[in-house]
């Protein structure tokens, strides 16, 4: 800090009419060790003023050409956010005057006749003042500066982010969701991706903390989601991963609040699993109200060995309305403090008018609670209307290299025995050994679909002997899945072995699929037409319409499925 | 009516003491200052300009009050506020003693620099 008593050297600007006032002032101020200019008017002064950039100014209020009051004006003008401090040397005495040199931009008076000790406290305030002012206006700058390179910076990784998760069906007709364009940086994400066989996974999560920590956290997250769910895995194997990669790179006391759902628009099912999110919401088309309440600890707490992903399933129906979302809908604030809440969602819910989607209806609740919808910023939902139909048409990939190219003659043999059936799911290896094929790429959902249902019924009706009857109503399907999971758990001595074999034909190629179970098998000659009876539900129907053949073996427990794919003008394409 | 100095030793040593070589100078351009001064005050008189009077009384004033003549600068108080209220013949009749204790200050600044 300066001592009043050892100043640092200033530039000083004076004018003082008064050639005898002007030399002792000069004097006085030489005398202190300051550089001094002088100026005989207002308009000298001026000129100097531009010339020399002083660092402030003292100025006599009564001049010829241009009074002090006026070169105040001016020079103010000229500084603009630099604080050069005007001081007004004045014998001036009555009120009125001097707050007109105040009006005009001076600082502070100084009285004739001079005293140097005043003089010298009066400057040395002023010149604290402005080196404040200075320090002031250079950290504004900096943090304006950092906060643009910070601002800039999150576009950027926002374009990173959005690269990694854009392969999403956010876009898709039934689904509606609300999230600011930076939330990420706020700690929200929001993903949906359909499965390879049809049906969807969706994640809302809300990672503690804000800015790019949390932002950070979300990459991994898109990737692991992204990229299993495409490679056909299941909601448990994609909670799994990303609970295990969370807590691998997440500091302690960091994590992710997350629902996630698995939604099969073909069966009518969404699976969901909810750790640490309000409730999430499955409204019935006729009104009914299941909450989706958190039954786990949040991604990212567990190790891999105490982490539990089973899902709860429900049942249902075109029309009826999935909703997800993170706190930031109950904890809108309106002006008084008070937050939006539970009790007010419920009623929003309950009111929500049947052709609003209800992530609109929420929203503008919120706002209208709000008051000014400034709250926009933090709320992120996620709607999806159920539909009979796969919402999202199959993704076109366009083939990056020849069709030909990769393993065309191989065959390869997969069997899961004993307790693995009810720990570990071999669909995503065996579609992975499938893509190496790349003509089978852009068939990835129709090869995994047809690995599905020959699985599924392989291990349920096959090894575990569940009636698929019982799927036809609501209790018999909480009953099926239930008793699913109890035979699961103890199944013993069972097996279920996959052939697979390609290889190239005229034009284009030949998967052939072969999967034996270990179970009893059923006769296969009574299954002649699709629905006639339990065991042959619409998997088979399915699988008839996909391949080019489906035949079972006569014991039944056989299924061959051919599956031939052709090169086309364009690509390749299934005959 | 006034009994301030003619002219304050104790202020005109500060000066003496902060101009140190520049003093002489300090003094010669306050006395041929407020020699112009005087004519400028005649001049506005015979101009009837009593604005101009004012101004020119306010700044002879301001000198004489920071070189030390505190009475004289009380004299020019009293006349630029004459000059303010267009009391122009008020104004006319103070400059004899004006003059007259510009004379005095005059010759003891003198007296001073021989010192």
């Amino acid at each position: 800090m300066t001592d009043p008593d050892n100043p640092r050297p200033l530039r000083l600007l004076i004018a003082d009419d008064s050639s005898t006032d002007r030399l002792i002032l000069q004097a006085i101020l030489r005398r202190q060790g300051h550089e001094v200019q002088a100026a005989e008017d207002g308009q000298a002064a001026l000129q100097l003023y531009h010339r020399w950039q002083p660092d402030m100014v003292l100025l006599d209020v009564m001049m010829p050409r241009m009074d002090g009051m006026e070169a105040a004006r001016q020079i103010k003008a000229l500084a603009g956010e630099t604080l050069v401090p005007v001081i007004f040397l004045t014998s001036l005495s009555d009120a009125g005057s001097l707050a007109q040199c105040l009006e005009a931009g001076g600082d502070d008076f100084l009285p004739k006749p001079y005293n140097p000790v005043i003089i010298r406290a009066k400057l040395w305030a002023f010149d604290r003042m402005r080196r404040m002012q200075e320090t002031l206006a250079r950290q504004r700058d900096l943090i304006h500066m950092r906060n643009q390179q910070l601002l800039d910076e999150q576009v950027t990784a926002r374009r990173v982010f959005d690269n990694i998760a854009h392969t999403g069906c956010l876009d898709a007709p039934n689904i509606r969701y609300h999230a600011s364009p930076m939330s990420v940086f706020n700690g929200d994400i929001l993903f949906a991706c359909p499965r390879p066989a049809g049906g969807m996974h969706l994640l809302v999560g809300d990672f503690t903390g804000h800015g790019l920590p949390a932002a950070i956290g979300a990459l991994p997250v898109a990737e692991i989601f992204y990229g299993m769910t495409s490679k056909g895995f299941s909601g448990p194997d994609v909670l799994r991963e990303l609970n295990q990669k969370l807590v691998r790179i997440l500091p302690t006391g960091m994590f992710c609040c997350a629902t996630f759902a698995e939604v099969d628009f073909r069966q009518g099912v969404v699976r969901v699993w909810n750790g640490g999110l309000p409730d999430g919401y499955l409204m019935d088309i006729d009104g009914t109200c299941h909450s989706l309440v958190s039954r786990h600890l949040p991604l990212g707490v567990l190790g891999p060995e105490r982490f539990a992903a089973p899902m709860e399933e429900y049942r249902a129906k075109p029309g009826d309305q999935l909703l997800l979302m993170t706190d930031g809908v109950l904890e809108a604030t309106d002006a008084g403090g008070q937050h939006f809440g539970e009790q007010r969602l419920l009623q929003a819910l309950a009111t929500q008018p049947a052709h609003v989607s209800p992530v609109d209806h929420v929203i503008e609740q919120v706002q209208t609670f709000a008051g000014g919808g400034r709250e926009s910023d933090d709320l992120t939902l996620l709607g999806l209307r159920m539909t009979s139909q796969d919402p999202v048409t199959k993704r076109s990939v366009p083939a990056t290299q020849s069709a030909l190219t990769g393993p065309a003659f191989w065959r390869c043999s997969y069997e899961v025995e004993g307790p693995t059936l009810g720990q570990f799911n071999p669909l995503p290896l065996l579609l992975h050994v499938c893509m190496a094929v790349a003509g089978l790429r852009q068939h990835s959902g129709e090869i995994y679909t047809l690995l599905a249902e020959l699985y599924n019924n392989a291990l349920e009706h096959g090894v575990l002997e569940l009636p698929s009857a019982w799927k036809n109503s609501p209790e018999g399907f909480a009953r099926y899945y239930a008793e699913r999971e109890r035979r699961l758990a103890v199944v013993e001595g069972h097996s279920i072995q996959f052939d697979l074999e390609h290889c190239l034909r005229d034009s284009g190629g030949r998967l052939i699929i072969r999967c034996r179970d270990s179970g009893q098998g059923f006769d296969p000659e009574a299954v002649t037409e699709p629905g006639e009876r339990a065991y042959a539900g619409r998997g088979l129907a399915l699988i008839r319409r996909l391949s080019s053949g489906l035949t079972y073996n006569k014991q039944g427990n056989q299924a061959e499925v051919v599956y031939d794919w052709e090169l086309t003008e364009h690509g390749s394409g299934q005959t | 009516m006034n009994d301030k100095p003619h002219l304050d030793e104790e202020a005109l040593a500060e000066l003496r003491d902060v101009m140190e070589d520049e003093f002489d100078i300090l003094i010669q351009t306050y006395i041929s200052d407020s020699r112009e001064r005087i004519q400028a005050l005649h001049q506005a008189l015979s101009d009837n300009d009593p604005d101009a009077f004012a101004k020119t009384a306010h700044s002879f004033k301001g000198s004489s009050i920071n070189i030390g003549a505190a009475r004289l600068g009380e004299l020019c108080l009293v006349i630029e506020k004459a000059g303010r209220d267009g009391a122009l013949a008020d104004a006319r009749q103070r400059m004899t003693d004006l003059e007259a204790e510009f004379a005095i200050v005059r010759r003891l600044m003198e007296e001073s620099l021989l010192a």
